[in-house]
């Protein structure tokens, strides 16, 4: 993990506030840490691999798969919220509108999966570029109610098409051999498949978050004005995070249209753009595995606690208060800040300890 | 699985140790349905109560069968029903699911169900594609749907002189189907359709439709909409004294828990069809007693009373297969026997997995009317059970040849 800024402002919601040095030095910092092979990120995720790699033998593999179609929802919507300060209360419309696509291409025109997962997530990515464009030219709250908007209008338009089933939804969608060969019928090798898709995804993120574009959103989150004075076309890199944001959704929609066999409409409804800010506040915005962590706490409660009836919905509520009051940066960035004034307490002791004797030896 | 095979392992060794027991059969079966919105007092926990009364009054041990129940929220989203069903049948050895209300979501399980060869009975469900386009040779629909909903409404008013008709309907498919299943059978039955008007879903004021609806003149206004908007139309057309004044509201999807919400001050006159009613006889009167003792005094509704229906006869059928691992084969056995239990009486399941019975209209009670609590229909009319569904022929269902 290398990158350590979760600024409470954003998770606030409002943008560009927190002051500019502490970016300065994080991205200092992440630079140094980034030198050498095996940083404390690289190995996290390799810890997740190999535990994901696994999972199967022990946990029931629809299940996971789940999982990861959130995870990678979740992660798509972090890359905006958590490192552009863009809270788009949108993202349904491109997770749903993405999964309507491929359910239709999939069942309906036939093709295969390895056609029909890209063309639906690069036609989530076009909604973006349009939504975005249309967007990013307002701050704030007024960014929250245009991306609300637009996706309410997509769930009515959703809600009346008569490609989408109406309130049925696209039903029976089949779930047909990748390449011809890979049997996506078989459970477990779904489930290999979509950690495929996340892990594909998971990087894309990952090494945009860390390219010297991921620097320049992150800077315009801390401070646009300040961005735009030093030269950045600030509007352009939005509407690109927004787009690569949206076509990622839309891969996560895709991919759990293949996997469930249904799109309905509460995948473009309201609620699921709350639910994906809820699992990446509850895991830690602006960290990077903080939305997979989110995913898998609000997806396990979902599925574990049904036999429990209204009592999940409390428990969510209850979670979610829970966070927002005490651990506004999540449980990963809680951990993560845990590790950082540990590591902190310890320099500060080693110097210390170091200090001392000097001014002794000198005396 | 495993537990299952751990378990059939067990009970092999005791019953070994216990030699001349007669051998189990294990059933476990799944309530899934709304346990915390829109329908969970018309299914929910009620239906829960129902599926365990049923298993109770069949008496499993005499007849070799050793049954377990579970139940889940499906909160009306088909991604978490199906994903709650899948680990049922493939984790928890879940050989029935029951219930189902909703239409998207029955639908789902409904795929699922015969993908897995179990056994999908549906009482809450509405959409008549469940023994139409989507049939299953594991599918069951118990007690009602939209397809009976509309005929029986449609039929019976005019029948008992409600010519002229005006819809208001919602904005979309569902909407549409209804309006479209209604108008078809009044048209046929000698009534007119003297106009219409389409509200927004979900809408939240409909008075320049009631407006509308009320200038047109028609005796009958029908509401092809659902849930919450029927309910609101409901209270709306009280406000502007619509029934007072001489029209009849006549609901396409209406069940007795929405009644008591609404009351009766608000509710009365409203006509619409249902599959059964707790105070038509001595049996159902029996049941609600039993049912409102251990349910806060709530009364059964037909989709709880279908949910018993449907386990005490697909009981009947494990005990006559002796298994119930082979869905479709139980299903097979279900359809073979007639059904025949203290609510619905007696009645068949047809080829495409209809279930057939009569259906009543009925009308809610004016507040003066009423005997106590719960006493809120007035029988209009019985439409017998030869004419209360879809004909087989015309449901384009792949099973029937």
């Amino acid at each position: 993990m290398t990158e350590s800024t979760a600024s409470p402002s954003a998770a606030t919601g409002s943008t560009a506030t927190s002051s500019a040095n502490s970016s300065a030095s994080s991205s200092a910092e992440s630079r140094a840490a980034s030198a050498p092979l095996l940083t404390a990120g690289r190995i996290a995720f390799l810890a997740f691999l190999a535990l994901a790699l696994v999972a199967p033998l022990f946990l029931y593999p629809v299940f996971l798969v789940k999982v990861l179609c959130f995870a990678l929802f979740a992660c798509a919507f972090n890359l905006l919220v958590g490192y552009v300060g863009l809270l788009s209360f949108g993202h349904a419309m491109f997770f749903g509108g993405a999964s309507y696509f491929c359910g239709h291409m999939l069942k309906v025109w036939g093709w295969p999966p390895e056609l029909a997962i890209p063309a639906a997530a690069l036609a989530a990515g076009a909604m973006g570029l349009v939504v975005g464009a249309l967007a990013i030219r307002r701050q704030g709250i007024y960014f929250a109610m245009v991306t609300l908007a637009l996706a309410q209008m997509f769930y009515f338009f959703a809600l009346q098409a008569p490609f989408t089933g109406g309130e049925d939804g696209i039903q029976a969608i089949p779930r047909t051999p990748i390449l011809g060969v890979i049997e996506t019928a078989n459970d477990t090798t779904l489930y290999y498949v979509v950690l495929a898709i996340f892990t594909a995804g998971f990087l894309l993120i990952y090494r945009t978050i860390h390219s010297p574009f991921g620097q320049v959103l992150k800077a315009i989150r801390e401070n646009e004005p300040r961005a735009i004075s030093l030269g950045y076309a600030v509007d352009r890199y939005k509407l690109l995070a927004f787009t690569l944001s949206a076509t990622l959704a839309g891969l996560a929609g895709a991919t759990k249209a293949l996997a469930f066999q249904l799109a309905s409409l509460t995948d473009v409804a309201w609620q699921m753009s709350g639910e994906v800010v809820l699992m990446t506040l509850v895991g830690g915005m602006g960290t990077v595995f903080g939305p997979v962590v989110g995913a898998a706490v609000i997806v396990t409660m979902q599925n574990y606690l049904a036999g429990f009836g209204e009592w999940v919905l409390v428990t969510q509520g209850v979670i979610f208060v829970v966070v927002v009051l005490l651990f506004r940066r999540g449980i990963v960035g809680e951990a993560m800040a845990f590790a950082e004034r540990r590591r902190r307490r310890r320099e500060d002791a080693d110097a210390a300890a170091a200090g001392e004797p000097e001014p002794a030896a000198t005396h | 699985m495993m537990k299952r095979t751990l378990l059939a392992g067990l009970s092999a060794v005791a019953l070994a140790a216990a030699s001349g027991a007669a051998a189990q059969t294990e059933v476990t079966i799944g309530v899934l349905n709304d346990q915390s919105g829109l329908y969970s007092d018309l299914t929910g926990q009620g239906s829960v109560w129902a599926a365990r009364k049923a298993i109770e009054d069949f008496d499993p041990a005499a007849h070799g069968l050793e049954v377990e129940l579970v139940f889940a929220d499906h909160q009306n989203k088909p991604d978490v029903g199906s994903s709650v069903a899948r680990q049922w049948y493939d984790v928890d050895g879940v050989d029935m699911i029951v219930d189902v209300p909703t239409s998207s979501v029955a639908l789902a399980v409904n795929e699922l169900t015969r993908e897995r060869n179990k056994v999908f009975l549906s009482s809450g469900a509405a959409t008549s594609d469940l023994t139409g386009k989507a049939c299953s040779p594991n599918t069951v629909h118990w007690t009602y749907d939209t397809w009976s909903l509309a005929n029986g409404t449609g039929k019976a008013i005019v029948e008992t002189g409600g010519e002229s008709w005006f819809f208001i309907t919602a904005d979309y498919a569902f909407g549409h189907a209804l309006e479209r299943d209604t108008s078809a059978v009044v048209e046929a039955n000698g009534g007119e359709v003297v106009g219409t008007v389409r509200h927004p879903f979900p809408g939240s004021d409909f008075s320049s439709f009631l407006l509308q609806a009320q200038a047109s003149g028609a005796e009958i206004i029908g509401l092809a909409n659902a849930g919450g908007d029927t309910v609101n139309t409901v209270k709306q057309a009280a406000e502007f004294g619509i029934v007072q004044s001489g029209q009849s509201l006549a609901a396409l999807l209406m069940f007795l828990t929405d009644v008591h919400a609404l009351g009766l001050d608000v509710a009365q006159g409203l006509i619409f069809t249902e599959a059964w009613y707790w105070d038509l006889n001595d049996a159902n009167r029996a049941f609600a007693e039993e049912f409102a003792a251990a349910n806060n005094g709530q009364h059964p509704t037909m989709v709880h009373a279908g949910v018993y229906s449907a386990v005490t006869h697909y009981l009947k059928a494990i005990a006559e297969v002796g298994s119930a691992e082979d869905g479709a084969a139980v299903v097979a056995a279900m359809k073979e026997m007639p059904t025949n239990d203290r609510l619905f009486g007696e009645g068949e399941i047809r080829q495409d997995g209809r279930k057939i019975h009569d259906m009543y209209l009925f009308e809610v009670k004016a507040p003066e009317e009423s005997q106590g609590p719960w006493d809120y229909y007035t029988l209009r009319a019985t439409i017998p059970a030869a004419e209360a569904f879809r004909p087989l022929a015309e449901g384009e269902c792949p099973l029937v040849n």
